[in-house]
């Protein structure tokens, strides 16, 4: 088991007080926390070997350039990937998906076909396929979620067909927490010759996953969520699928060569090899080195140690906020078939209300759709707050939040 | 001149179909700006001194101690800066 005691000791803004109180942060679905070990690896990276990487033969590019390339390795390892050709860096998941969208999609795409898209989404799943369906003019198909969260399966199986080519749906509901089974989408998808991409937002800092093992052809993530710095997140995808796509940028560091033929009075241009053909420009090496380090930090952890913590943190928080009469959790109870991730509303209040309440006194929680507006609509809600763990909360902070929520039924 | 931007530091549209407004005060101002609004609202509630339920005007409203409102049933932002010119100025 892990220590969260300990782990506190490494993240110095759990130090600081907000109106005088403790911060109590249970916002880690938008963004985690940073530990002093990954704040040091980019400080350490400015002051002693920053350089733009790849094609430069002076030592602080060498430098900069392995370092830039362990990342990718670091990051294939920690979800099983076969090396770091399948691991493109984008700025985070909404970017991964629309390179997806828009290097296989503009290309694979016409209007007899259909591209599935669970309604559990968060809107960077949903938004790219409409946005590309307009212009290339195939169907975006809606799987339903049923009323208790879960996905309708049974619905999936009946909406694929010859015409899908690409099922997109999230590992873990970042509204609901609720976990797909994405290894059976994914083998249902693969009958039908269809691809997977899977929205790892909520999953990859939280569980153990494995590319291989699910058989999904993408998958997404997001290093901020999972300790790491904004502005960096990775794209996986099946080296053989990201070879035969065309690149989503163009600019340096994606091309291997561009030669201007005086005859065509046109540019020639080869690409890169994986990842970088996806990389145009320069890249963020530090964000990548940051991603490095946060991932290392959860290694030491445990992926199955994180979840287990998770785990007990989330059956704890639902057992105590069942004594409060008038706070309600949407979606699933059971801990089984769901993340660290707690939907809720209080009677008579809006959710804006019930942050800004718990603001007063430390506590951070969102509010509102979370970007997640069509299963907001399945569940009949306007709105919702939603609390959601890491490795550095403990029991003590739920107690406190308790307190807090029972003090909001008074109003 | 004194305006509303004075003792205001953000407003905030918030998503869901409840379209409440934050207002953020400014951290420097923000006992001043609680000190006028409770001057001039009428106070419906108070929740252990930090959190006030008020009305002005037929506009219902909270403002927290922490130096933040919430303003619902808002027809747009102009409605929203004519309450708080009329509650700050």
């Amino acid at each position: 088991m892990l220590d969260p005691y300990k782990i506190r000791e490494d993240f110095p803004i759990l130090k600081r007080k907000i109106n005088n109180y403790p911060i109590i942060y249970f916002d880690n679905a938008a963004t985690s926390q940073k530990p002093k070990q990954v704040i040091e690896a980019i400080k350490n990276f400015y002051e002693n070997h920053n350089a733009n990487v790849h094609r430069a033969v002076h030592t602080l590019s060498q430098e900069a350039s392995e370092l830039y390339e362990e990342a990718h390795e670091e990051a294939a390892r920690f979800i099983n990937a076969k090396g770091m050709e399948e691991i493109i860096f984008v700025r985070g998941t909404t970017e991964a998906i629309n390179l997806v969208a828009y290097s296989w999609g503009c290309h694979n795409l016409t209007k007899d076909d259909e591209v599935i898209v669970s309604l559990m989404e968060h809107h960077s799943n949903i938004v790219p396929w409409e946005l590309l369906s307009r212009v290339r003019g195939f169907n975006v198909v809606y799987v339903n979620v049923k009323k208790n969260g879960k996905l309708d399966y049974a619905d999936f199986e009946n909406k694929i067909s010859k015409k899908t080519k690409i099922v997109c749906v999230s590992h873990v509901s970042n509204m609901s927490g609720v976990i797909n089974d994405v290894k059976r989408i994914a083998k249902v998808a693969h009958e039908y010759n269809a691809l997977t991409l899977v929205d790892g937002a909520q999953s990859v800092p939280h569980l153990p996953v494995d590319v291989n093992d699910l058989d999904i052809d993408f998958l997404t993530f997001s290093g901020h969520k999972m300790l790491g710095p904004t502005g960096i997140g990775v794209l996986y995808g099946k080296r053989e699928i990201l070879e035969s796509m065309e690149p989503f940028q163009g600019g340096g560091e994606m091309i291997r060569e561009v030669s201007f033929n005086a005859t065509k009075k046109r540019c020639s241009i080869a690409w890169n090899i994986l990842p970088w053909k996806f990389e145009a420009g320069t890249p963020n090496v530090c964000g990548g080195i940051g991603l490095m380090e946060a991932i290392k930090y959860l290694k030491r952890i445990g992926m199955e140690n994180v979840k287990a913590h998770e785990e007990i943190l989330t059956k704890y928080a639902i057992q105590k906020m069942a004594e409060c009469k008038k706070v309600e959790i949407y979606g699933p109870k059971d801990t089984s078939v769901k993340c660290g991730i707690i939907p809720f509303g209080v009677e008579g209040l809006s959710s804006h209300d019930v942050a800004l309440f718990l603001d007063n006194y430390g506590i951070m929680v969102r509010s509102g759709f979370h970007c997640a507006q069509p299963l907001h609509e399945i569940f009949g809600l306007k709105s919702s707050a939603r609390i959601s763990f890491y490795v550095y909360n403990i029991r003590e902070e739920i107690d406190r939040f308790i307190e807090v929520l029972k003090e909001i039924e008074q109003i | 001149m004194v305006t509303i931007e004075d003792y205001v530091a953000r407003i905030e549209g918030t998503c869901g179909e409840e379209k409440d407004v934050i207002v953020i005060f400014k951290y420097d101002k923000k006992d001043e700006a609680l000190a006028k609004i409770l001057a001039k609202a009428k106070i419906i509630k108070s929740i252990s001194g930090i959190i006030y339920e008020l009305t002005f005007k037929n506009f219902s409203f909270r403002i927290y101690g922490s130096g933040k409102a919430i303003f619902r049933s808002l027809k747009d932002e102009n409605e929203l800066k004519t309450i708080l010119s009329e509650l700050l100025l």
